[in-house]
């Protein structure tokens, strides 16, 4: 399979008036062509600044300290901004949680998508406009012609969301970083937009990263997932192997919380304790202060162990044969 | 039997969106805009038994948090009425529907907004008890103290400030302050929704301890589904306004009676779902300004008869205890 993106060992660190804060701390993992990647975690760990560390949208006082963003073999850190511009938007492209990250409130929709084909392709303006109807096709908003002439007011939450995606399949990236794009979505919305987002990609072999702290929806929609806790990968592997095998203490309780995993009505499972700040983590495992599983061995860094191929996890104690 | 802790008898709420200003000066120059109604609740009817865990679900903008607020005696009905033990709330005297409000409270999604940053949460969790006098003011402190350590908070924690606090934290305080005013019935608005996963189990076996304990009722509000699930005897799913289904919670994810019902519960994501087949259900939730007549989910109904166009369906007991609004229960 076509490796199109591989991350190694990335740190990504902000400096605030109480001190550094390392958002992202030696992340790596790998997207092929066609492959959906999801990466989940709660609020605070790192997911979103490990997608803008990938789209070179860290901004001081941010910056990325160390490590690898190769894009189809092509290292992205240090890109001259100009040179980033090129990629972004066309080879690799965002979604946000907020469609209004990417939409101007205050221009039609086609003008924005027919201004964005241009941008990037020397083409006349009634290609450009195929070409964003074609788009809106895509992601299942009906009658595209008639919404072209809309403003993003005029649509719904729902609506709004599409027309993002929309946007982002313009070029028809090789790579996209989706950030929480459902999460604000009713139910029955979000399922047509996970329904067209998981035909693209299969279809045009598109590789997406799935940025949620949502494991219910990683479940159904990813290949392969990665788990984050206070800046680090704690676990990847097959959707299949990391939710019904996990073998971090984290991961495993987290599943084991589940209403879903418990009986009705009685007690849930839970962790205990609460996430820790980035601001005085101390040496040794983040996770240390809520884990069943903690002993001496966890006051040093975990090691990472790499049971089998694509296959990770980083704890001194890892779960065997899964099970909480 | 005895009369239900809370009826809801035909409640509906409508809300007036005044004309803005544009509309305004457009008016003056001869057109005619008129205000936007909005029936953010439409004849709804619903009971909770004392000791009842009622969940109310549906999308955002149907109307759950207005029914809420209704049930709260927070905001009037527009039309029917909301009875506590059995007596019409809006025929009580003013010390008794002091009383009656007190005997219901609310927690809110956002725990943050909801408590006061400038005061500590000690005093936060003692004033409405002390207040009201509810609590001897040489037992406050005491009796503070006890409804922290039922909430898992430490009561050395009682001088400190909101912001001092972790979400799943805050959430524990409007909880303590809610109880602080021994309630017998909880209204919980999307209680855990702005927490992280991890938290939300904590939080959600505190509610069912509380149950437990202090024989409490409940109005469970949420979007999430596998929360209600969890936690409810029996559900009520909403659709822009109205009351399409209600049932007892097992039954309910059993066999959804109601299109929109099935349609919602097969929509929800769950972690043994894998790599699924979303298969969508059609069309935008319509805009509660201008809900399409007849059933209100006709345009997106896989079933619509031509009837569901234009009459609305009642709401009816289809089974003992099942409730449902739908046309296709007509027909044999
Ligand atoms: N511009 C910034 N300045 C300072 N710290 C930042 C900045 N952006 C992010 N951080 C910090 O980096 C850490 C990771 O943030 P990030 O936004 O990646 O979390 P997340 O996993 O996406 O969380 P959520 O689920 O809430 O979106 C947090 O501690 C956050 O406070
Ligand atoms: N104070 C208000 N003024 C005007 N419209 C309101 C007000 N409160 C709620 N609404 C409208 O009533 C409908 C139902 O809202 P709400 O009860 O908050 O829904 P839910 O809690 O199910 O998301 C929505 O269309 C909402 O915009
Ligand atoms: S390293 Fe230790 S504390 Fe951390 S998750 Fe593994 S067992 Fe638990
Ligand atoms: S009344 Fe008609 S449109 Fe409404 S849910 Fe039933 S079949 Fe569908
Ligand atoms: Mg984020
Ligand atoms: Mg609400």
């Amino acid at each position: 399979m076509a490796e199109t993106l591989r991350v190694e060992n990335l740190r990504t660190s902000f400096l605030t008036k109480w001190g550094e804060v390392t958002a992202v701390d030696d992340v790596s993992f790998s997207v092929d062509a066609g492959e959906i990647l999801g990466i989940v975690g709660e609020s605070g760990s790192g997911k979103t600044v490990t997608g803008f560390s990938i789209l070179g949208l860290i901004d001081p006082p941010g910056r990325i300290k160390g490590g690898r963003i190769l894009f189809q073999d092509e290292d992205l850190v240090g890109l001259p901004e100009n040179r980033m511009r090129e990629y972004r938007g066309k080879r690799i492209a965002m979604v946000f949680q907020d469609p209004m990250m990417t939409l101007n409130p205050v221009l039609r929709i086609d003008t924005q998508l027919i201004e964005s084909v241009l941008a990037h392709d020397k083409v006349d303006r009634v290609t450009a406009r195929q070409r964003a109807r074609d788009a809106l096709g895509q992601v299942g908003i009906p009658s595209p012609d008639e919404r072209l002439a809309s403003y993003p007011h005029q649509f719904s939450g729902g609506m709004r969301q599409r027309v993002a995606i929309a946007m982002a399949l313009l070029h028809r990236p090789a790579l996209i970083v989706a950030d929480e794009p459902t999460t604000a979505l009713d139910v029955t919305i979000q399922g047509q937009i996970l329904f067209e987002v998981q035909k693209l990609c299969k279809e045009s072999r598109t590789a997406l990263i799935w940025i949620s702290h949502d494991l219910s929806v990683v479940a159904g929609l990813a290949d392969r997932v990665a788990v984050m806790y206070a800046g680090k990968l704690v676990e990847q592997g097959s959707v299949d192997d990391v939710l019904d095998r996990p073998m971090h203490p984290y991961t495993s309780g987290l599943i084991g919380s589940l209403p879903s995993n418990n009986i009705r009505g009685q007690p849930l499972r839970q962790i205990p304790g609460m996430t820790p700040s980035l601001l005085n983590l101390s040496a040794g495992c983040a996770f240390r202060t809520r884990c069943p599983r903690a002993d001496a061995a966890c006051l040093e860094s975990p090691p990472v162990s790499v049971p089998a191929s694509g296959r990770e996890v980083r704890c001194a104690h890892p779960l065997v044969g899964g099970g909480s | 039997m005895t009369a239900p802790l809370i009826e809801v008898r035909n409640v509906s709420r409508l809300f007036v969106k005044p004309i803005d200003l544009a509309q305004q000066i457009a008016n003056a120059f001869g057109a005619h805009q008129r205000p936007e109604i909005v029936h953010a609740v439409d004849d709804v009817s619903f009971a909770i038994a004392e000791g009842e865990v009622v969940g109310l679900v549906g999308e955002s903008g149907c109307g759950k948090s207005t029914v809420g607020r209704v049930v709260a005696g927070v905001l009037d009905p527009s039309a029917g009425q909301v009875r506590f033990r059995g007596r019409d709330v809006a025929e009580l005297g003013s010390e008794e529907r002091r009383q009656v409000k007190l005997k219901t409270q609310m927690i809110f999604q956002d725990p943050f907004a909801s408590l006061n940053p400038r005061m500590r949460i000690g005093m936060t969790i003692g004033e409405a008890p002390r207040h009201h006098g509810l609590v001897a003011a040489e037992e406050l402190d005491a009796y503070v103290d006890d409804v922290m350590a039922r909430c898992g908070l430490e009561p050395g924690f009682k001088r400190r400030y909101p912001h001092q606090f972790s979400g799943g934290q805050r959430q524990r305080i409007s909880i303590a302050r809610a109880l602080a005013v021994k309630p017998e019935f909880l209204i919980c608005d999307e209680a855990v929704a702005a927490l992280d996963v991890s938290i939300q189990a904590q939080i959600l076996n505190l509610f069912m301890k509380l149950r437990a304990e202090l024989r409490l009722t409940y109005l469970f509000i949420s979007h999430d589904l596998g929360v209600v699930e969890h936690l409810s005897d029996r559900v009520i799913v909403m659709y822009l306004g109205r009351i399409v289904e209600m049932a007892p919670t097992e039954e309910l994810f059993r066999r959804p009676v109601h299109p929109y019902a099935q349609a919602l519960l097969a929509e929800v994501p769950r972690i043994s779902k894998r790599r699924s087949r979303f298969a969508p259900v059609k069309g935008e939730i319509p805009s509660p300004l201008n809900p399409p007549p007849g059933c209100h989910f006709h345009p997106r109904c896989p079933h619509a008869l031509p009837r569901c166009r234009v009459e609305a369906p009642a709401l009816r007991e289809i089974a003992p205890g099942r409730w449902a609004a739908c046309h296709l229960n007509d027909t044999p």
